[in-house]
């Protein structure tokens, strides 16, 4: 089905227009798929794109701008109810097409007919130096960086602030457990709290003996890296298969001790 | 060292959360230094079909060829190395295979498959794909994707329509613009990169980077780089914690030492005049 937007003024729907058209044109003038009849729109205000399932509105140099969700925006790819404001119109976009359709066939790798494109540029293969492309699509933003491993101390690696999250929608719905985090009992660092914000925290140093933490959607589970000895849970040591943590529960590793326990 | 003795490879595939079976196919060849990943597509078992004729024409096809010749010989005509030359010409290879048995046989009717492969030899990777399955190198701290999808939002990206940020939000994943099979000829995407010692290679389908952040599958390798079966297990329950919706396939490779191949001095004076 395809997206639509909702016309209304002052809470009263006026109409719903199918967005059935790569372009569609919103303005007062006669000829746009969008009529708005109002001095305050401009003759071509703006512009919506869609291409399959996405939609982009576009401001066609207009005299009173848009807003989207209450800032103004000269271009936006719409995300379902984004309202669109021109004047005193708003304008909702819909497009619940992942929650009308069958998830499982919607996920589905479809080929695309296109026409077949010529050779593309192929790297020097004698200087393989200059063959790196320069594709970035996901660079690690995370500098997890390696207190550890720097300063031979026992330290976990989390960032000084969550990085800000951008919005996921395939993962979006995905539950996180109740937060949690370790308070380090012995040692130098005694008293230390870590909360444990990522979904996967390295406790140990490298080389000797390294502990991963991953948080799941049904809890939070220690799992053995590296190092010859495995760390210990309440004294008994761990196998090679994860470990489901409960609250309280005292760890053993690199001859330091801490506690996990549940937040809140 | 020999290329075996200084890879360390690690494959798992799994059909993830919905799917009730399983499209993707892996290979590893350590003996010439050879991983292959295919994810299918097609009705009924036509996906695993496809990316099981691709896997298997790529890993066999080219092991052979190297049990009598090196990668790092050159070819006469178009003076390209045998490595890159063996790679591309069986992945077109693979496509015709995939091709002719959809014409001849009803329920094939229409499959096809994404490649992604790598030929590690003489400290360098050739890396051909084609599809939007991925290849990411691990190189310190920084995970890189090496691989640039040939995919429609690929192309949005490229052509400015979407932001790299917003992509994460489109409704439009999943369509490739180029797939092995489809047609009676494919053009592989092939590239040759510098490998250093403690890089580790991820091949993947989509069913990973489409269900866990690129941050994620950084930290995971970051990690877990000393435990590569354990990584491996932790990227697939990862994916199917955030709901599986996909296959998932994951190869992982790690450089442990220098391979670079020997040289008689014939090469060497071969090489001197090439120049």
């Amino acid at each position: 089905m395809a997206a639509k937007l909702i016309l209304s003024m002052d809470g009263v729907i006026l109409k719903e227009y199918p967005l059935n058209k790569e372009r569609m044109t919103i303005g007062r003038k006669a000829h746009n798929d969008i009529v708005i009849d109002n001095l305050a729109v401009s003759g071509e205000h703006a512009a919506i794109i869609t291409i399959l399932h996405d939609s982009f509105l576009e401001d066609l140099e207009s005299t009173n701008g848009l807003e989207v969700n209450g800032a103004p925006t000269r271009k936006h790819f719409l995300q379902n109810n984004d309202l669109i404001e021109i004047g005193k119109y708003k304008l909702k976009y819909i497009n619940d097409q992942t929650t009308q359709t069958n998830a499982a066939d919607f996920e589905k790798t479809m080929i695309l007919r296109a026409p077949v494109r010529q050779a593309a540029p192929i790297a020097n293969t004698s200087d393989a130096a200059t063959g790196f492309m320069s594709t970035q699509i996901n660079p690690g933003t995370t500098q997890a960086a390696d207190s550890a491993e720097k300063t031979g101390k026992f330290e976990a690696h989390i960032p000084a602030k969550p990085a800000p999250a951008p919005a996921k929608p395939a993962a979006a719905t995905v539950p996180v457990p109740q937060a949690a985090a370790v308070q380090i009992l012995t040692g130098p660092n005694t008293g230390r709290e870590l909360e444990l914000v990522k979904n996967l925290t390295t406790l140990g140093k490298p080389g000797v003996q390294v502990a991963v933490l991953t948080r799941r959607p049904h809890g939070y589970f220690i799992t053995h890296v590296e190092g010859a000895r495995h760390p210990t849970v309440n004294g008994t040591v761990l196998g090679d298969q994860p470990h489901l943590l409960n609250d309280h529960d005292v760890i053993e590793l690199a001859e330091i001790k801490m506690e996990f326990y549940l937040k809140g | 060292m020999k290329v075996e003795d200084a890879l360390e490879i690690v494959s798992q595939t799994n059909s993830g959360m919905v799917r009730s079976h399983n499209e993707d196919s892996v290979a590893q060849e350590a003996a010439c230094g050879l991983v292959v990943l295919a994810d299918g597509m097609g009705g009924y078992n036509a996906g695993e079909v496809a990316s099981g004729i691709a896997v298997s024409v790529v890993a066999t096809e080219v092991c052979q060829r190297l049990q009598s010749a090196r990668p790092t010989d050159r070819d006469m005509a178009t003076g390209e190395e045998l490595g890159v030359l063996l790679l591309r010409d069986n992945i077109r290879k693979a496509n015709a295979s995939i091709f002719q048995a959809a014409q001849s046989q009803p329920q094939y009717a229409g499959m096809g498959t994404t490649i992604v492969s790598g030929l590690f030899y003489d400290n360098r990777v050739v890396v051909g794909h084609v599809g939007d399955s991925r290849m990411y190198r691990l190189r310190g701290e920084t995970l890189d994707t090496i691989t640039r999808d040939h995919s429609l939002l690929q192309e949005q990206i490229d052509g400015g329509m979407i932001s790299i940020e917003d992509a994460r939000l489109s409704k439009n994943k999943n369509l490739v613009t180029r797939a092995v099979g489809i047609d009676a000829e494919v053009e592989p995407e092939i590239h040759v990169h510098d490998v250093q010692v403690g890089d580790i290679y991820l091949l993947c389908s989509d069913g990973l980077n489409d269900m866990v952040e690129g941050e994620d599958i950084q930290s995971t390798l970051y990690a877990m780089q000393s435990n590569l079966p354990l990584a491996t297990e932790q990227l697939i329950q990862m994916a199917n914690d955030n709901g599986g919706r996909d296959n998932v396939s994951v190869i992982l490779v790690k450089v442990k030492g220098k391979f670079a191949m020997p040289r008689g001095w014939l090469a060497k004076l071969f090489d001197w005049f090439g120049k």
